[in-house]
């Protein structure tokens, strides 16, 4: 470079929010690019939630019950997409050797995974909104929303929440190798079920209830649900109000700690060699 | 024959033997891939945790709709046929997955094709592995179930030479619907996560695993019968709880030496087009040069 050329450097709030941008966008124009993962990525859960609702048709349920199980089913795709592409994101980056560039690059850390969060809950909303719209086609789901303006608060609420236990857990999962997709296999199913994705959170004892909603998408799929379905408010753990408010909680708690834990996970990460390991 | 660049002249090995040697090894070789990442306590933990969520969640369900009327013969025919769906998850999809793991994971599929082994045999050894962990985990939830949820099994009422035979030849069709589709995974490249699942899914909708087929809507029952799982977990079923099973109108009409008869028919067939397709498929890869892709997907 000529030395009389200016270099562009870029610092501070500025450099954080290109380095949001920049990560955040291979997540949504990567993911557009590979037509077939967007196949896959909805008709998968349409299949689960068909057999769900052919489940609860079988067993003569209320039909509300298939307005739940197709919520809950477009709301897999978000669990999904925290756990393999946020939470064990920095295990594969670690895999194909991007971990270490991440590293050595002058950016934050946290701008990195709150790009990735970015990203992922763009591509993964328009996935989830396809899985309700044809859902509802299928199964012709009545909707009759209550309160839009709650709605949106519930869903952003919710959302940055859980991606913000998304980065919490990428900062855990950076010392892990391959036990990092193990760890992520296991923690579908049972989230499944604490979480109510199928059946109302209602239906477990108190406490039960009250500890699963630790996960944000338990109490954001529960107000959900009271909030777009005429009998949703019967079926609801809490009020709609009070879930809102442990929600916010909930983003305040998560976001805080994956900053705090992030930072100390890279240095003991860099302190014990773990960054460029590669036990398969 | 000739003498070996060592002065000793190999061994003969005929072909049974290279086949077992190549099934042992794979399926060493699976077992620790599957279990070595952690200890035993905590494989344990994982082999059981996932599949007892999965059917805790269908007995929610069914608790919540029906107050918990654990005799109605829906629950042993929901929760059996979820519970013997373990194996299709874990050995089809395993089958097929080991391709993609050798391929892009550990990049050692290449060496697989230059070793003195049969490269069929080999996938079907790595299949072992899932059998093992899908056994423990049926044989768990199924004690689950007895145990806590009254799903009512008598060993003494059980028959147990249709059961034992059934899920025998239940397993082999599996493991020749997972070589097929390992087959289709030497081909593609984009699709391949998704390939086990995808199917295992689209199977466990169709095959009346966990509902009755009178169920689905007319137009789609005819997949459903087509299905050779349909038939084993139908034979599953009636094996363990006999007339609970017969209950249903789905395939009443057949005795069970009738529905035996399909499922070792399905098996042969299954046998005979994995071995062709596999083929196919493989010769396709080597002359498109895919044997050693890697997608970095």
């Amino acid at each position: 470079m000529l030395a009389s050329q200016k270099l562009n450097k870029s610092a501070g709030p500025r450099l954080f929010i290109k380095t949001v941008l920049a990560r955040a966008y291979p997540r949504v124009i990567g993911q557009q690019r590979e037509k077939s993962w967007m196949f896959f990525d909805v008709f998968l859960p349409l299949l689960a939630v068909s057999a769900y609702v052919f489940v609860y048709r079988a067993i003569g349920a209320p039909e509300e019950y298939v307005g739940f199980v197709v919520v809950g089913g477009a709301m897999t795709a978000f669990w999904m997409n925290v756990l393999w592409s946020m939470s064990s994101q920095l295990y594969w980056e670690k895999e194909q050797g991007n971990l270490a560039l991440y590293i050595m690059a002058p950016n934050s850390m946290m701008a990195i995974l709150l790009g990735m969060a970015l990203g992922g809950m763009l591509a993964t909303t328009l996935r989830a909104l396809a899985i309700i719209l044809l859902g509802s086609l299928f199964f012709q789901v009545n909707f009759v929303v209550s309160s839009f303006l709650q709605l949106f608060a519930v869903f952003t609420l919710a959302m940055v929440a859980l991606y913000g236990m998304g980065m919490l857990f990428a900062s855990l999962f950076l010392l892990l190798s391959r036990e990092a997709w193990h760890l992520s296999n296991l923690a579908q199913e049972p989230v499944y079920l604490v979480s109510g994705f199928y059946f109302p959170i209602r239906s477990f004892n108190f406490w039960v209830a009250a500890a699963a909603s630790i996960i944000p998408l338990t109490l954001g799929l529960d107000a959900m649900r009271q909030l777009v379905f005429p009998t949703g408010p019967g079926l609801g753990f809490l009020n709609v109000g009070v879930e809102l408010a442990i929600l916010g909680v909930l983003c305040v708690i998560f976001l805080g700690g994956a900053h705090f834990l992030l930072a100390y996970m890279e240095k003991l990460a860099i302190r014990e060699g773990r960054l460029t390991e590669s036990r398969r | 024959m000739s003498e070996s660049v060592l002065g000793r002249a190999p061994a003969e090995v005929t072909l049974w033997q290279r086949a077992w040697r190549t099934f042992r090894i794979s399926a060493w070789l699976g077992w620790q891939i599957e279990s070595n990442w952690t200890d035993p306590f905590l494989f344990a933990i994982y082999s059981v945790v996932k599949p007892l969520s999965g059917a805790a969640i269908l007995v929610v369900m069914y608790s919540i709709i029906t107050q918990a009327d654990f005799a109605s013969p829906i629950f042993p025919y929901i929760y059996l046929g979820n519970a013997f769906y373990i194996y299709v998850g874990q050995i089809m999809a395993g089958v097929s997955w080991a391709i993609i793991d050798d391929r892009e994971h550990y990049k050692t599929l290449k060496y697989m094709y230059i070793a003195p082994i049969s490269f069929p045999v080999y996938l079907l050894g790595r299949g072992v592995a899932k059998f093992l962990v899908a056994s423990s985990s049926v044989l768990i939830t199924i004690l689950f179930g007895v145990l806590f949820l009254k799903v009512e099994i008598d060993p003494a009422l059980i028959d147990w030479p249709l059961f034992l035979g059934g899920l025998l030849i239940g397993v082999l069709m599996l493991a020749m619907m997972g070589l097929l589709l390992g087959g289709i995974a030497l081909l593609i490249a984009h699709h391949t996560w998704f390939l086990g699942e995808g199917v295992a899914g689209a199977l466990y909708l169709f095959s009346g695993a966990i509902f009755p087929l009178e169920v689905l809507p007319s137009f789609l029952r005819p997949i459903g019968y087509a299905m050779p799982l349909t038939y084993w977990l139908e034979l599953l079923r009636r094996a363990l709880v006999g007339s609970v099973a017969e209950a249903f109108p789905t395939l009443a009409g057949l005795s069970n030496m009738q529905l035996l008869g399909i499922v070792i028919g399905l098996t042969l067939l299954f046998g005979v087009a994995s071995y062709f397709v596999f083929r196919w498929c493989e010769k396709e890869a080597r002359e498109r040069g895919l044997l050693d892709i890697v997608t970095n997907y």
